[in-house]
């Protein structure tokens, strides 16, 4: 770990552009353990008013230092937008659950092992360098959006019932401003180093959700072992049904690639049709169509196909997957 | 008085269940217990003498070459860089030394130089930015790249394998692989190393301390007499801490120049590049058998992979030559010689990889011949080792067959892919368990003194096995003392050596010295008693003999004490000595994702006599949850272009975490082998590991009807023999 | 920097490098080495100690972050002999072989228990709104944050169950 200037803000109009945020500092500081991260000035935010979950129109606003527990666990988050509290509870362990934020969350970097070893070529670490996973072991990497710069994933499950739920991310900074969830993670392109819209000096002060989908949510997650294990795929499902055809759905996966995904072709199929084994494998197939695998992670499609239509028939209630 | 014994015969006489104390076997909390639960047992990283300073490992980031220069390192006290720094780990029970010289790099994260500092921080941050020039050479790092050695030592064949299969009703053909594994214990290795004059004491996380000794002193060119290890508690071993590492090699070293205490921990990455791995193995298995399922030929052909200059080669077929009986058999162990990190021993090395494979193999063989599998392996039990036809110490094979069977509810289950709970497909499935048995030399004192109070004392560790527990079990069933009389000292090389922890052989070779040790105490008492040994009772501080009772204080003046030596004889050889059990499990497939959870898990193990039940079955639980792993969740990749661990933290590496385990069943078969010493008890440490996985992987397939033969089933490669 | 923690019921004062973690400020500064560094970067539970009674990884806390808080390790939570219920239960149920997971694994399972009467769900939880049984799986997930090797898991589990009876938890539910 490098050294750094330690320094606790005491209000937004503290932060400086060169200042690194911290505040659960789950991932920053596994990082910044190894050398990957080494920020030189940390500003610790956990002590800014930035908690809270409060009505916001007829939707939520979580506030970005709303712990990863304590959200889970709120009665309204539970009642009406169960989706989330289901993946907040696949990831992590109670411990850091405990410690990390809402906002930190958005900002976890990818576990591709190459970005995690300095010794390896990483675009991401260092633009230019290369990408040593390509041709090396790839398991949690990317089968949508990537690039042959980076196939590294964005890991986190919270995110992906977020884009799910179509939140929104509330950002402070010299012109404060709200972004879409769905724009906020950026596919790698040649600019893998580039991860999200956040630019210095800003700061994630709350995520704004709409008003409550209803429907059945769910969310599931397939992992290498039962617990505390990264995503190899995971699902988050919206399903409204009425009269017995699909009135709403809302579906966004992730451990497939660099932001949690979304395809509105996929959702547009399944609006207004008959909840059926023929359906549900014909969207699997419009999700998968752009799908491409740089390595052994080419399993993937066909998991995460198999995942979608058992998410599907579970939601729809063709199936319970207990 | 030392009491020695070499087994070269048979024990018939069941003195200890002839002693009247009542504690041994009885499932006793561990002595040490109140100790861990409240985290006051310190382990090596726990001391902090006088001006300590931190040290932390710089590691080659090619994977062969040579050392040019090592840069200086701002900030801190001192770069280490001495060509005593060893390569890579001692194997288990080596007398000398491991290979030195850390400037000729054979593997990628080989350990270099070490860097001190007055601080953790400024020394970590200095030996991560270290500036290191090479001298880099292209090498081979995939076991399929390179024509690999045969040893002659380890090949063997009676009758012709190929004939067989030609021949046979019913064959199986297949070919496994299963991935490099990592002991992955709990306490990354770790040392502190303090100088007084020409003399070290070293504390580190080791194993097997008497070798242990004999490793540094060589690494380090200095006399054993001027060498002290400590290791009272260690954060477990599972193969990882039996021989010398680089971490205490270095901080001896950087102690000697700085005139300092040096702590040298490694983190849990450099635990993965730097301990042994279980090598990665390809293995090829042929069953031959009649319509019966009576086996006739069987071979077993394995590829597994070390560094070129370790002599280990995992002995991944070592049980299958006394498992079944066959006319026709072979075995061939090959070797690649390859850059990945060093091989050596992970829990029950050979059995571990070798019998789960072997397992499955029997598996399909019951399919096969449409034979129940439990069945199948009951028609083939040999009544003598084949080939040698020397007869087995003991054999529980049947009974842990049988009577795992009738526990478990064998006869419910049904045929593959025809249990299904919603989403969910379940399957039962079960193997064998086979172990080798071994005793090693080894010495304990004993001393009782006038109060009664007896103290323990030999340089055995305990690694979480329950070595504090049974040995004063022992000796508080032999000098007929409540366990609170009695107080057990390990882990320090002033003591006794002693045989150290390592291939389920600790317990009984540690637990015969201290059984000797207190014989030898028992005379002295009898000749104060005026009686013969054996008709000496002891119970609750009292002698009786005939009709004469008198409390132990009026026997001694002072202190008795008694020294035990146990050495290995005739029976290695005379018999074929293993313990022996069975695995059961049910598991649920998800018909989807893959996904599979062991629903219920069994094993019934015989080793001999059991010292403590309660700790016996944890060994078990934590063999059988190593089979989970291997079965389903644990791979340490290889970078196909420079062989560097992939997997090397504790996220990518995925030893099974609670929710992967149910509650598992442990079932001991009453047992006393009467060739293993006068305890008769055998090694327990490993069995539970043998074929573990096999059970699992077995029930994966009654359950979906998919066969995982490239290890661990992971969801993808369950769901790529899954139907839509 | 200077740092004050709150540990344990006792106040220290440290002179310590911002880059030093609470774990380490435990072990290496305070010699109090109850606390196990066995990752270091969150992945095993080692770790694990309370801040305002909650459960955290302290490798991944920084020591001058978590000045305000009240910690608590094993060290606060009983002694050889004066054990607190869980600690007396992984003893008689062996929840532990080499020990080095285990005071994490107490700590854990203390606040784990904590967080059921909070009414906390988990990702096994059969509905969001409980009531939530404390049964083999439910424990289990909740403590799969914390790693053991020796794989005392099922005995873990059995003590957990056990304590929570004592403490007014149902012990005998499937």
């Amino acid at each position: 770990m490098r050294e750094f200037t330690y320094q606790r803000a005491a209000s937004i109009a503290d932060l400086s552009p060169d200042a690194t945020i911290i505040a659960g500092g789950t991932n920053l500081l596994d990082l910044m353990k190894l050398e990957v991260m080494a920020p030189p000035v940390l500003v610790d935010i956990t002590h800014l008013d930035l908690g809270g979950v409060e009505p916001e129109g007829e939707g939520l606003r979580i506030g970005a230092l709303v712990r990863n527990s304590d959200l889970a666990a709120h009665p309204v988050i539970r009642r009406d937008y169960p989706v989330l509290s289901r993946a907040l509870l696949a990831g992590a362990s109670g411990q850091l659950r405990n410690m990390a934020t809402t906002g930190g969350n958005l900002m976890q970097r990818t576990r591709c092992p190459y970005f995690y070893d300095r010794r390896m070529a990483c675009n991401k670490r260092d633009p230019g360098a290369g990408c040593a996973a390509i041709g090396g072991v790839t398991r949690n990497h990317a089968i949508l959006g990537a690039s042959d710069h980076c196939i590294a994933t964005y890991p986190g499950d919270m995110a992906v019932a977020l884009r799910a739920l179509d939140a929104v991310v509330e950002i402070d900074g010299p012109a404060p401003r709200k972004v879409p969830l769905s724009d906020f993670h950026l596919l790698p392109g040649n600019t893998p180093h580039v991860e999200t819209v956040l630019e210095p000096g800003e700061i994630i002060t709350a995520v704004i959700l709409p008003a409550p989908p209803g429907g059945q949510h769910r969310y599931r997650k397939v992992r290498d072992r039962a617990s505390y294990a990264f995503a190899l795929v995971s699902v988050a499902a919206v399903i409204g049904t009425e009269d017995g055809r699909i009135s709403h759905a809302a579906l966004a996966f992730g451990g497939v690639a660099a932001k949690p995904w979304r395809d509105p072709d996929v959702e547009a199929l399944l609006k207004g049709s008959e909840p059926s084994d023929a359906l549900f494998r014909e969207a699997a197939e419009i999700l998968l169509r752009p799908a491409r695998g740089w390595g052994e992670h080419q399993f993937k499609i066909p998991l995460l196909r198999r995942a979608l239509i058992a998410t599907l028939r579970d939601a729809t209630g063709m199936e319970t997957a207990a | 008085m030392t009491r020695h014994l070499r087994v070269d015969g048979p024990n018939h006489d069941d003195r200890l269940d002839h002693m009247a104390q009542g504690i041994l076997g009885q499932p006793l909390n561990r002595l040490e217990g109140p100790l861990k639960v409240t985290g006051l047992a310190a382990y090596a990283a726990e001391a902090r003498p006088m001006n300590m300073v931190y040290g932390v490992l710089v590691q080659a980031s090619v994977p062969a070459g040579k050392v040019l220069e090592v840069g200086d390192a701002p900030g801190a006290l001192a770069v280490i860089h001495d060509k005593r720094m060893v390569r890579y780990a001692a194997q288990g029970m080596d007398q000398k030394g491991p290979t030195s010289g850390p400037d000729q790099i054979e593997y990628m994260g080989q350990a270099i130089a070490l860097v001190v500092a007055e601080s953790f921080e400024t020394a970590r941050h200095a030996a991560q930015n270290i500036a290191v020039r090479y001298k880099t050479a292209s090498v081979p790092v995939e076991p399929e790249a390179v024509k690999p050695e045969l040893p002659p030592k380890k090949q063997s064949a009676a009758g012709n394998v190929d004939k067989a299969m030609q021949d046979a009703a019913v064959t199986v053909d297949r070919v496994w692989q299963t991935p490099s594994h990592m002991s992955a214990a709990m306490e990354p290795h770790a040392a502190i190393a303090e100088w007084d004059g020409d003399h070290v004491t070293i504390r580190a996380a080791l194993q097997m301390l008497s070798s242990n000794r004999k490793q540094m002193a060589d690494a380090l060119g200095i006399k054993e007499q001027n060498l002290r290890l400590l290791s009272p508690y260690v954060g477990g071993g599972f193969g990882s801490k039996l021989g010398i590492n680089a971490e205490a090699v270095a901080a001896a070293i950087a102690a000697k120049k700085l005139g300092r205490p040096v702590m040298v921990a490694m983190t849990r990455q450099q635990v993965f590049d730097l301990a042994h791995r279980r090598s990665e193995t390809r293995q090829r298995i042929r069953l031959a058998c009649d319509s019966d399922g009576r086996l006739t030929g069987i071979g077993h052909e394995v590829l597994v992979s070390n560094l070129p200059s370790s002599e280990f080669v995992e002995p991944v077929a070592q049980a299958t030559p006394f498992t079944y009986q066959a006319a026709h058999r072979q075995v061939v162990h090959a070797v690649a010689r390859i850059h990945r990190g060093c091989a050596g021993s992970v829990r029950a090395p050979g059995e571990a990889v070798g019998v789960t494979v072997f397992e499955c193999a029997m598996d399909e063989l019951a399919e096969a011949t449409g034979i129940d599998p439990v069945e199948l392996r009951l028609r083939n039990i040999p009544d003598v080792e084949p080939t040698t036809d020397r007869p087995f110490s003991s054999h529980k094979l049947a009974e842990a067959l049988r009577e795992g069977a009738r526990l478990f509810g064998w006869s419910n289950r049904k045929p593959a892919g025809q249990r299904v709970e919603g989403e969910w497909m379940i399957g039962m499935g079960m193997a064998a368990a086979v172990r080798v048995n071994m005793l090693v030399e080894s010495r304990a004192r004993v001393t009782l003194n006038q109060d009664g109070h007896a103290i323990v004392e030999t340089d055995m560790t305990d690694i979480g096995t329950g070595t504090y527990t049974i040995l004063g079990q022992l000796a508080a069933e032999m000098l007929g003392l409540p366990m609170e009389r009695v107080e057990v000292r390990l882990g320090d090389t002033n003591f006794p050596p002693a045989s150290g922890s390592g291939g389920s052989f600790g317990a009984a070779s540690s637990g015969n010295s201290v059984y000797l040790a207190c014989e030898e105490i028992r005379s002295q008492i009898a000749r104060a008693m005026s009686c013969d040994e054996v008709d000496l009772t002891l119970q609750d501080g009292m002698a009786r003999a005939g009709n004469v009772a008198r409390p132990l204080s009026d026997l001694i003046d002072g202190q008795i004490s008694g020294e035990g030596h146990l050495q290995p004889g005739k029976t290695e050889k005379s018999h074929r000595q293993a313990t022996w059990g069975s695995h059961w499990a049910e598991v649920a497939v998800n018909r989807w994702t893959g996904e599979v959870r062991v629903r219920r898990m069994m094993g019934v193990f015989a080793c001999g006599r059991v010292l403590n039940e309660k700790t016996a079955r944890s060994q078990c639980l934590g063999g059988m949850t190593f089979g989970i792993g291997i079965a389903l969740t644990e791979a340490m990749e290889h970078d196909p272009r420079d062989g560097h661990a992939v997997s090397r933290d504790l996220a990518e590496y995925h030893i099974p975490t609670h929710a992967d385990v149910p509650a598992l069943e442990v079932h001991f078969l009453p047992e006393r082998d009467a060739y293993v010493g006068p305890l008769q008890a055998k090694g327990l440490g490993e069995l539970g590991i043998c074929g573990a996985g096999a059970a699992v992987l077995n029930a994966v397939h009654n359950a979906c009807g998919v066969r995982v033969r490239q290890l661990p089933a992971t969801p993808d490669k369950i769901v790529a023999g899954l139907e839509d | 920097m200077q740092i004050t923690l709150h540990l344990n019921g006792a106040t220290h004062d440290l002179d310590l490098d911002p880059r030093t973690t609470l774990l380490d400020a435990l072990r290496h500064h305070l010699g109090m080495t109850g606390t196990k560094k066995g990752c270091d970067h969150g992945q095993c539970g080692a770790c694990t100690v309370l801040m305002d009674g909650r459960r955290i990884n302290a490798c991944l806390t920084l020591a001058c972050m978590a000045q305000d808080a009240r910690i608590t390790t094993i060290e606060g939570l009983g002694s050889p002999d004066r054990l607190s219920p869980l600690q007396q239960q992984f003893l008689d149920h062996d929840g532990f072989q080499c020990g080095y997971c285990t005071p994490g694994q107490i700590c854990s399972a203390t606040a784990m228990l904590e967080e059921i009467e909070a009414g906390w769900p988990s990702h096994v939880s059969e509905n969001l709104d409980g009531p939530f049984e404390l049964s083999h799986a439910e424990i289990a997930e909740r403590m799969s944050g914390n790693l053991c090797r020796c794989a005392a898991y099922a005995n873990i589990v059995a003590a957990i169950r056990q304590a929570a009876g004592t403490t007014g938890w149902r012990e005998d539910a499937a």
